[in-house]
């Protein structure tokens, strides 16, 4: 099972850099989201994944039986889905009002605060 | 318990600040009074801590009670308590000069509460004793910083914004992948324990790649050398006030980080990624100091300051003894002053001028002869004229450079120092010196002195404060050894932290 998802981290990665390498800032905003969800995975993955074994205690015992998945990498997981959640909806409102501003959807316009 | 309480309050008290604010968001005089109010008490309760730190070493406060490895630890010692010093002195200042900048639009659209998010989250990053919790601190600084670069909803905010938030989100995603790959390597996320778990292990360098990850994160964050063009682009955009607080503190947090990571946890791999740290220092220096010399717009050119004096700071890390790193902590307290202070005195020129475009400004020597006395400390003291602050900086730089026989990096160091005294040079003469362009007409509005008040106090007091450091730096100095030699030993962290498991090998 880990190797398949690692794949599929490595395929979001690669996906989030292809779009983020792209002229739109829509697809910047896309490639912006893969990365994190790759990001999401690898920290969901990082903890070993056992399917069908939660952390849960039985309601006769004081401990968890034996081999149950860490509990930890899914509670850090969340925080960050939140995070970047909200990271998210606030680039899109971002990128909505730069498009007014702008006038364009094209990245190459945005340069009049470079150089 | 009081010592927790010393690590808490620096960082709840903005929090309850923010949140006072926005409880009162009807009244504007309240949102400004409460901003500042919340801002001077938050210094004076990081003042307590940095006494409370530099007494008894470290201070660790467990939340919740959980013993360390399990719950999240804060953890001050004398470098963290120091940045969170200087942080809420600069959160102080700035929130004063606010007052008269910031105007009522940015206003209603909750500028104190966000503000004092900010150092919520700034205040916390330094706290913190764990990798992931430092990644949510992170988060919390960023999200206030990103609707404070787009609050005014300019073309040019919106762009620098744009720049600005997707690649510090790019850089938070590569954060997490190294907090991830960490955490399956050794199964914590507490600092501390990091620490121990990997000079125990025999097999260190498989965090090399989690390592490079963590240092582009907080590199990106930092500015250095690769990564730092989105500062440029985005710093220069909002109000000053706003790029004065970013320019002072958020990519010290990123320096912050790194020097935490490679003095704590990556000690044992720190000599497979010592070269490129150096290599990436001198670049840093050298590229920030070129934009700047190359720019003609007051506020780039100090942005791009900002990237070439972030070089010297991550060259005391490169060197790792305990002279560059008391020289990187001094070169930090300094640099957060006068360049807070610069991006101020920007603030002033275009209100005074209405724009801070070198080609359209001049003749401020003759008109406001004290705005002049103002912008020559901060500037000078950056390029590294004795007496000022940045001079002892540099030196102890240079010095610990000498010590290690490091010629290429000193060289570098000399050079770009002059280098910088070039751009400081070139504002001075151009703005300053100069009469005032004929040509330029409408733009020049001079409003009435008075409502400039609460901008020049703290520009003038941080004034004061740079030659005060220049002229009485030794107890500074010394407290930065102190912290230097601190980061040297991180046992004495990690026995704090952790203190059921003695024993660590260095």
């Amino acid at each position: 099972m880990e190797p398949l998802i690692a794949v599929l981290i490595g395929v979001l990665f690669a996906g989030g850099v292809y779009c983020l390498l792209r002229r739109s800032i829509v697809k910047l905003v896309i490639g912006v989201i893969l990365i994190s969800q790759g990001a999401n995975l690898l920290v969901f993955t990082s903890g070993g994944l056992l399917p069908g074994r939660p952390a849960l205690v039985p309601s006769d015992g004081t401990v968890p039986i034996a081999p149950y998945g860490d509990p930890l990498p899914q509670a850090m997981v969340l925080t960050a889905i939140v995070i970047g959640f909200g990271l998210t909806a606030f680039l899109l409102a971002l990128v909505h009002r730069a498009h007014q501003a702008v006038g364009t959807d094209d990245i190459n316009a945005f340069k009049n605060t470079d150089t | 318990m009081n010592s927790s309480l010393a690590i808490l309050l620096p960082i709840m008290l903005p929090l309850i600040g923010a949140i006072c604010c926005l409880a009162g968001m009807r009244s504007l005089v309240f949102q400004r009074v409460g901003g500042v109010i919340f801002s001077v008490i938050t210094f004076g309760a990081s003042l307590y801590l940095l006494f409370e730190a530099d007494e008894s070493g470290v201070i660790v406060m467990q939340a919740g009670n959980w013993s360390a490895p399990f719950g999240i630890s804060f953890v001050a010692d004398r470098f963290s308590a120091v940045m969170v010093a200087v942080s809420s002195f600069m959160g102080a200042a700035v929130a004063v000069y606010s007052l008269s900048e910031i105007d009522e639009d940015r206003l209603k659209k909750f500028f104190f509460p966000l503000y004092l998010i900010l150092l919520f989250g700034v205040n916390g990053a330094f706290l913190t004793g764990d990798l992931f919790n430092l990644y949510v601190w992170f988060e919390v600084m960023l999200v206030a910083s990103f609707v404070l670069t787009s609050l005014g909803g300019e073309k040019a905010e919106l762009e620098g914004g744009i720049k600005y938030v997707s690649l510090n989100l790019i850089a938070s995603a590569l954060f997490l992948a190294g907090a991830g790959i960490i955490y399956g390597k050794l199964g914590t996320l507490n600092m501390a324990d990091i620490a121990q778990k990997l000079a125990a292990s025999s097999d260190s360098e498989w965090v090399v790649s989690s390592s490079m990850l963590l240092f582009v994160a907080f590199g990106l964050k930092a500015g250095i050398f690769p990564f730092f063009f989105w500062l440029p682009a985005s710093y220069h955009t909002p109000p000053s006030t706003v790029s004065a607080i970013f320019a002072g503190l958020l990519t010290k947090v990123g320096v912050y980080a790194l020097i935490r990571a490679y003095t704590l946890m990556f000690v044992p791999i720190f000599s497979e990624v010592q070269g490129i740290i150096l290599f990436l220092a001198i670049m840093t220096m050298v590229t920030g100091v070129f934009g700047a010399a190359s720019h003609f717009d007051m506020r780039r050119i100090l942005s791009f300051h900002i990237v070439s004096q972030i070089g010297y700071m991550i060259l005391g890390l490169a060197l790792m003894t305990p002279l560059a790193l008391a020289a990187a902590i001094f070169y930090l307290v300094h640099h957060i002053i006068v360049k807070t202070n610069l991006f101020l005195v920007s603030g002033i020129v275009i209100r005074l001028k209405g724009t801070c475009d070198l080609a359209k400004v001049g003749g401020l020597v003759k008109t406001t002869p004290w705005l002049a006395v103002l912008f020559f400390i901060p500037a000078f003291s950056l390029g590294g004229i004795p007496p000022l602050s940045g001079f002892w900086a540099k030196f102890a730089v240079v010095k610990a450079g000498l010590d290690v026989g490091a010629w290429i990096s000193v060289g570098a160091a000399l050079a770009v120092g002059v280098l910088t005294l070039y751009s400081m040079t070139k504002i001075w003469a151009e703005a300053f010196w100069k009469k005032q362009p004929e040509e330029v007409d409408g733009v020049i509005e001079h409003k009435p002195a008075g409502r400039l008040v609460w901008m020049v106090a703290p520009v003038a007091l941080l004034a004061i404060c740079t030659v005060l450091i220049g002229l009485f730096g030794e107890p500074l100095f010394e407290f930065s050894e102190r912290a230097a030699t601190q980061l040297m030993n991180p046992s004495e962290y990690i026995t704090a932290v952790l203190p059921g498991e003695t024993e660590v090998q260095p």
